[in-house]
């Protein structure tokens, strides 16, 4: 038997995430796979896994989970207050639980998203390439649904690499989710924003409304002001800031929509999605434009954070 | 052998850093859109590339940055798009049966002085092409729709359109694969599934496929 974890409470909205489905996206199904690829990569890489094993991802409030047979796991992302028979849990660590303890959450400290990895990875039903949760299809991970009481979390294999309790990533190498700038590369419809609309951009304060989820946030500030034909519709990205008739911008998230044709004036970089993952309605936000090298510096410096993880560990 | 032609309306913009777009044109064109399907897939079987999707006149490329940069697969599009498109074979055709009741098919007819008859009778007339395949899963956009038909999209969408919905908005029409908002308008009805969860590709139409409606009864 597989099984690792069995769930008590399934917390607010806890679904197993990979790194998503890419190939499906010319079906019109959106990419998914977790918010905070930096976090569920690092939780998967702390308990010896590969990157793309799925991880559980618990958006506000965590579940409660007792271990069926004893397993290495790891909480990153979002602190929502973790706690292994009472006692608070180490987060960016790989921590041992022996068979009957019982991981559960208290109250949301920061970030909005955390994910728990386990030796082995995550199992669940596999959906055109990926294991990721997708709601709308009702297909993939725990029966194409958030979690529910009663469900049991199995183990999907083997970890790629020794299971090593204690294993850490460093705390300067991990995000700092309190800054709450976005970087962009200024988007294809730019030149559609009027002067003030440009400024605006980059100076103003957009607040996450609460009509915010896996597919993206609308956002709140001030009226953006495009020009021009109606676009014909086009694919989109993740980090695509859309902006619609009303002028208020939509930044796409994991599970956003595959096409459409609103202008893009903007599209956050692949190294602050993490940050952006990790922003709840009420959140403010800026946008600040960079270079396509300074994105790539800023990449290259998660991807060497995890790195730190894939070497022996330490003593 | 002649220089490739450069073509002077391709644009190439980033969409961030793992991702591009460029644009063959923003006409609305059925050559255009073949010149679309074409490049995405010579796109597709690069190695850097993740991913390649036709929109109406673009390329929506996601790469791995690992291995190329914006700049070096620009420079990949502009040659390939230079290159005239293989000979297609012309799409799939498919026909789809459509009861024309739908709840808007009254007030189409009477913004365009049509009957409902009149209305089934044009939008069922031509042989639509499959422009792109998103925004959902298993939406196509197909068109162009005849200009008789056509409409700007209702002031205020629904919030729940049920699957199966055949819809019309300005030279456009599709169909609701699933039960979602919508703001087009819903002249008819087919009870052939558009999405197929459990297919790979799990959507019955491909980008570059021909659609003809037919009329049946209720």
């Amino acid at each position: 038997m597989n099984h690792a974890l069995r769930v008590g409470e399934p917390g607010l909205s806890t679904t197993v995430q990979d790194l998503g489905r890419p190939n499906a996206i010319s079906a019109g199904v959106p990419p998914g796979g977790a918010m905070d690829r930096f976090a569920h990569s690092a939780a998967n890489l702390l308990v010896g896994n590969d990157i793309g094993a799925a991880s559980l991802e618990c958006t506000l409030g965590g579940p409660h989970l007792v271990a069926e047979q004893s397993c290495l796991i790891a909480i990153t992302g979002a602190d929502l207050d973790p706690h292994i028979n009472g006692k608070p849990a180490s987060m960016w660590t790989a921590v041992f639980l022996g068979q009957g303890d019982r991981l559960a959450f208290g109250r949301r400290r920061t970030g909005a998203r955390a994910y728990i990895a386990v030796a082995g990875g995550v199992d669940g039903v596999r959906w055109l390439g990926s294991l990721s949760t997708n709601v709308m299809a009702a297909r993939g991970g725990m029966s194409g649904r958030a979690l529910k009481a009663g469900d049991v979390i199995d183990v999907a294999g083997e970890p790629r690499r020794p299971a090593i309790s204690g294993r850490r990533l460093l705390e300067h190498l991990r995000p700092d989710y309190g800054d709450r700038t976005l970087q962009v590369i200024a988007g294809p419809h730019f030149k559609r924003l009027d002067a003030e609309g440009r400024r605006q951009l980059f100076n103003a304060t957009f607040k996450v409304t609460k009509d915010s989820d896996r597919m993206g946030y609308r956002l709140e500030g001030p009226r953006l002001e495009t020009s021009g034909d109606e676009l014909l519709s086009f694919g989109l990205a993740s980090g695509a800031v859309q902006v619609p008739h009303g002028g208020q911008p939509i930044l796409l998230m994991a599970d956003h929509q595959t096409a459409g044709g609103y202008p893009v004036v903007a599209t956050v970089v692949s190294a602050a999605l993490p940050i952006a993952a990790q922003l709840l309605p009420g959140d403010e936000l800026h946008f600040a434009e960079i270079t396509l090298d300074r994105a790539q510096q800023m990449r290259k410096a998660l991807a060497l954070a995890l790195d730190s993880l894939r070497s022996a560990p330490a003593g | 052998m002649p220089a490739p032609r450069s073509n002077p309306r391709l644009r190439i913009h980033p969409l961030g850093d793992t991702a591009l777009l460029a644009e063959l044109g923003t006409r609305l064109d059925t050559a255009l859109n073949t010149r679309a399907i074409a490049l995405a897939t010579a796109l597709k079987k690069r190695r850097d590339v993740r991913q390649a999707v036709a929109g109406y006149a673009t390329v929506t490329v996601h790469f791995d940055p690992e291995q190329t940069t914006h700049d070096a697969l620009g420079a990949a599009i502009k040659r390939l798009a230079a290159k005239r498109p293989p000979f297609g074979e012309p799409g799939r055709l498919h026909r789809i049966p459509v009861t024309y009741d739908g709840p808007d098919i009254e007030s189409v007819g009477a913004t365009l002085k049509l009957s409902p008859e009149q209305i089934a009778e044009i939008h069922s007339r031509p042989i639509y092409r499959v422009f792109l395949v998103g925004f959902v899963p298993g939406w196509a956009y197909l068109g162009p729709l005849a200009e008789e038909l056509a409409l700007p999209r209702r002031h205020v969408p629904r919030t729940l359109v049920p699957a199966g919905s055949v819809a019309i908005a300005a030279r456009q029409t599709g169909i609701y694969p699933l039960p979602t908002p919508g703001g087009w308008h819903l002249i008819g009805r087919t009870s052939v599934k558009l999405f197929l969860p459990d297919s790979d590709p799990p959507c019955l139409f491909r980008a570059g496929d021909r659609v003809k409606f037919f009329p049946t009864r209720a």
